[in-house]
């Protein structure tokens, strides 16, 4: 077996310390090391969003970035953004506009959502498409995610 | 009055979990002890095992079984048709094929093991194309029986003698008529032919497929599966494994999508089961997306010719259909959707005269199974595109001509179907008139010699389909049970399965509607076959229909009861008692007892017996015969969809820029939730008309990945105007039918015949890729021809 690496991260806000192999995914170190399980495997090749976390603030495939490399980072996955404000906003926006069916996809478009509006807090209709055209649904239509991340960017009172 | 609770949006009671990455799917699932299992493939489209080496998997550190069919001489064949081993003897049929498989202290040592065994294999001459199947002295795929064949384990007594195999290549046929063809072609002013080719898609669940199987020491088996049909899968697994059906417990873990995809049990999971039974570990396997892509099932590919008349007034005479289904290289149930393509030929527009012949043609391809709409899209593609053509020559426009032809309420087809409620004319009318159809169809048609090279078209399609259950099975049964606690706290145990459609919501709502309770008063139990009461799966657009009018059958039980006691207790008549927010009401206002405390009361006296079982079968009415004839739903879903499109003649793009839908779902029940069905089910559409395409040449995927498979994504989605025909069904719970399938049917034909409005091509084939749209304009495609070596 290939040596492991030391590595050390901050995760939804704690300080990790962890060895890793060398070829570990962040998503199998979240899932499988972590128990972390909001993250979800969609495709493992960065093509449908499913895994989506936040690493230094930015939204990342979780499945294309190695465990190693979260080495002195600040990661937030699901489990982090859903205790924020903007979070909860995001969550009862997605319930009430309806936009969770199956929801397999559901926490990597929540992930995805936190990040594009905390960069773009009055983001356009398109900009919102644009800006989750990462992430994969196959049971909405997208129509009332949409609508969700609009929402919960206009309801900026909470914050 | 309390305030009704029909009609209005009510949020998933799943949903709060979901978006916080609660939800533990049977991805997410741990089993203490579990192994983990990977399976061998073939890696041949069409070829004769010579010999399996599994010795060097076996010694490798952390493996804890290695099997292949030697192993399991048991094994019995699954499927529809029941011709498919699970692992293969002698024979590999197609790249899926399972050949051997691993059970590992990881995933990571099961995959090394994998590249431990050795194969060797004798290639068979692939049969790529339906074609070349039905094409004289064509090599068979299924020449003897399998399980009494060359490999001399098999020979052994006892061993089942698994399929009888086929002496063509002919999977299953269906033939229906009704009238007279010949007839109604002389009758016929106008005639019709074209032939229509669709092409393979596949469901792209977002949570891939998985399995986990554990036997206690008894020997009954536990397993946690993503089935749509958890009931009689139970007698499959048995079947398979030669146990009691009493003995295998399916628990359903939140299903992350399903659209037919797990109708039917696929080898993977016979497999896991064979390994925790032989390891007598729980077993745990979960596809990779790839994986899912090359070893899951597929919407079928039709070659469909269609011949339809119609005379000077527009009526219709006639239609002759013979269509080819590539079945892939075993059976499941894509081979069985010419059953459901039959009602649209017959019974969407009235046809005197139809004749209809399918076979599902055995290749060497990945296998057609289940898929929202189930035959409907290619039917009504080929429909629809044939009133259009019609309606051109007879010269009327595209409305008038459905409408004098299109079915009203009370009709019985000359198939038999019976359609008591039917807003079909009003799906007409209320689409065409929103989208503006007639107008902008007419503007676009006079700009075909526009030098713009963007064009705009518009178009239109309906569609038919099941809409109170089907009946598929001897019945289509539903139960519930229903328990009422001492503070009003109802939990709802039913048949019904949660595949992210909304089931559990809508039967909460339901249930709620009756008892007078708010939608928190109820907790649902629908995912453990030890626990809920008997169904027949999650399909056909059913669950509403069925599992509603049982879950309402089950709180009037419990509300009759209730006001029973009430009354006796406060000495006025039942009559005048209903329940409203939370309380026994007098006459519609005066507030009796608050309703938890009266249930305390009751359960505290032995009195209560608030435990109510109910089932709802579909009504009685007449079965298909033999011949088709019949009823095969207690009520039917119509529909009718604009597609506005834009595309760019230099390119071959097509952009659907709006969908207007008029939908008769009998009654809205929760209004947020059949709209996310709907729009979800038009995007759906969407793809199968103008992104997905899963390439098959010679038997091999060439796509098995997002990448190249191009799913819909947000920027392209259409604006979508749905609107609601509410026909009040009176067979439907609170007067509803079902949905789920319907929107998703007709987006091709309409995007096929938007298409022609803007572009004067009409194309038919799918999908519209830029490269096919580019080449059928620029007249470099060849368009479909019949040969089908018929």
């Amino acid at each position: 077996m290939p040596a492991g690496c030391d590595i050390a991260f901050t995760l939804n806000g704690v300080k990790r310390e962890l060895n890793v192999p060398a070829g570990m995914s962040a998503l199998e170190m979240l899932r499988d090391k972590l128990g972390l399980t909001g993250t979800k495997y969609g495709c493992g090749e960065g093509e449908c969003g499913a895994c989506t976390i936040l690493v230094d603030g930015r939204s990342m495939n979780s499945c294309l970035l190695f465990a190693a490399d979260c080495d002195g980072r600040e990661l937030v996955t699901i489990e982090g953004v859903a205790t924020t404000p903007r979070g909860e906003r995001l969550r009862d926006a997605f319930v009430a506009n309806g936009a969770v069916q199956c929801g397999f996809c559901t926490p990597g478009l929540m992930v995805q959502a936190s990040s594009l509006i905390e960069r773009q807090p009055c983001a356009t209709e398109t900009e919102i498409r644009r800006g989750i055209e990462g992430n994969l649904c196959r049971c909405t239509g997208y129509r009332k995610i949409i609508d969700a991340i609009a929402t919960a960017a206009t309801e900026k009172s909470h914050e | 009055m309390s305030e009704t609770l029909i009609g209005k949006r009510i949020p998933k009671l799943d949903a709060p979990d979901k978006a916080s990455g609660k939800t533990r799917y049977i991805h997410d699932l741990e089993v203490p002890g579990a192994l983990h299992a990977k399976i061998l493939r073939s890696a041949q489209v069409h070829a004769r095992i010579v010999s399996i080496d599994t010795s060097a998997a076996k010694a490798l550190a952390g493996v804890h079984a290695v099997i292949t069919a030697a192993d399991v001489p048991w094994q019995r064949p699954i499927g529809v048709a029941k011709d498919h081993l699970p692992l293969k003897t002698d024979r590999v049929r197609s790249l899926r094929d399972e050949v051997a498989a691993v059970a590992a202290d990881s995933e990571e040592i099961a995959e090394t093991a994998l590249r431990l065994i050795r194969v060797q294999y004798e290639p068979l001459p692939v049969v790529a194309t339906p074609d070349q199947a039905l094409a004289p002295g064509a090599p068979l795929i299924h020449p003897e029986p399998h399980g009494a064949d060359s490999s001399p384990h098999l020979k052994s007594a006892g061993a089942p003698v698994a399929f009888a195999g086929k002496p063509d290549n002919i999977a299953m046929t269906f033939e229906y008529a009704q009238g007279d063809v010949a007839k109604g072609e002389a009758e016929s002013d106008f005639v019709v032919e074209d032939v229509f080719k669709l092409h393979y898609v596949t469901h792209c669940c977002m949570g891939i497929s998985g399995v986990i199987a554990e036997f206690d020491p008894n020997g009954n088996l536990l397993l946690y599966s993503n089935t749509q049909v958890p009931f009689l899968h139970k007698r499959e697994f048995a079947e398979l494994l030669g146990i009691d059906p009493a003995r295998i417990r399916i628990i359903q873990p939140p299903i992350g999508g399903g659209f037919g995809s797990k109708l039917d049990i696929y080898p993977f999971e016979p497999i896991v089961i064979f390994l925790a039974k032989i390891t007598r570990r729980p077993v745990k396997m979960v596809f990779t997306r790839e994986e899912e892509f090359l070893a899951s099932p597929t919407r079928q590919p039709v070659l469909l010719k269609l011949r339809s008349g119609c005379r000077k007034d527009g009526a219709l005479t006639f239609r002759t259909v013979e269509t080819v289904h590539d079945n892939g290289a075993y059976t499941s149930w894509g081979a069985t959707t010419p059953f459901v393509m039959m009602q649209t030929i017959s019974s969407l527009y009235r046809v005197p005269h139809c004749q209809y012949l399918t076979r599902a043609v055995y290749t060497n391809n990945p296998y057609a199974g289940s898929f929202r709409g189930y035959g409907n899209l290619q039917a009504t593609f080929a429909v629809e595109a044939h009133m259009d053509k019609l309606a051109e020559a007879v010269g009327m426009d595209g409305l008038a001509f459905r409408l004098k032809n299109a079915q009203d309420p009370g009709e019985v087809t000359p198939q038999g179907m019976h359609f008591k409620s039917c807003g079909f004319k009003d799906c007409l009318a209320t689409a065409a008139a929103r989208s503006e159809f007639l107008r902008k169809q007419a503007e676009n048609r006079a700009r075909w010699k526009d030098p713009n090279p963007v064009k705009r078209g518009v178009g239109i399609a309906s569609m038919l389909h099941v809409g109170g259950g089907a009946k598929i099975y001897p019945s289509d049964g539903c139960g519930t049970i229903l328990k009422i606690d001492d503070f009003a706290h109802v939990t709802l145990m039913t048949g019904a399965s949660e595949i992210g459609q909304g089931s559990e919501t809508v039967l909460s709502q339901l249930v709620c509607e009756e008892l007078g309770l708010p939608l928190s008063a109820v907790t649902v139990v629908n995912n453990d076959t030890d626990i809920t009461p008997w169904d027949v799966g999650v399909h056909a657009s059913r669950t509403t229909f069925i599992a509603g009018n049982s879950a309402i059958g089950a709180a009037k039980k419990a509300k009759a009861k209730i006001l029973a006691a009430a009354a006796a207790k406060a000495g006025v008549p039942e009559n005048e008692l209903s329940l409203q927010s939370g309380y026994i009401v007098r006459s519609g206002k005066e507030k009796l007892f608050e309703l938890g405390k009266f249930l305390r009361g009751l359960h505290f006296s032995d009195r209560a017996e608030l435990v109510m079982t109910t089932f709802y079968y579909e009504p009685p009415s007449k079965h298909q015969d033999k011949g088709f004839k019949g009823d095969v739903s207690a009520a039917y879903a119509w529909a009718t969809q604009v597609c506005e499109i834009e595309v760019d003649t230099q390119t071959g793009i097509v952009r659907l820029l709006k969908v207007t839908g008029a939908h008769d779902v009998g009654r809205v029940l929760n209004r947020l939730g059949i709209e996310g069905q709907i729009e979800g089910g038009i995007v759906m559409g969407q793809g199968y008309a103008l992104t997905e395409d899963l390439m098959v040449e010679g038997g091999v995927v060439k796509n098995p990945n997002f990448r190249d498979y191009k799913l819909v994504t947000a920027p392209e989605i259409p604006e979508m105007d749905v609107s609601f025909i509410e026909t009040l069904d009176g067979e439907g719970p609170q007067g509803a039918k079902g949905v789920g399938e319907a929107p998703a049917i007709c987006i091709a034909a309409a995007v096929a015949n938007a298409i022609y409005n803007a572009t004067g091509t009409r194309i038919t084939a799918l999908p519209f890729t830029p490269e096919n749209v580019y080449r059928a304009l620029h007249g470099a495609a060849k368009a479909p021809a019949w040969s089908a070596a018929a």
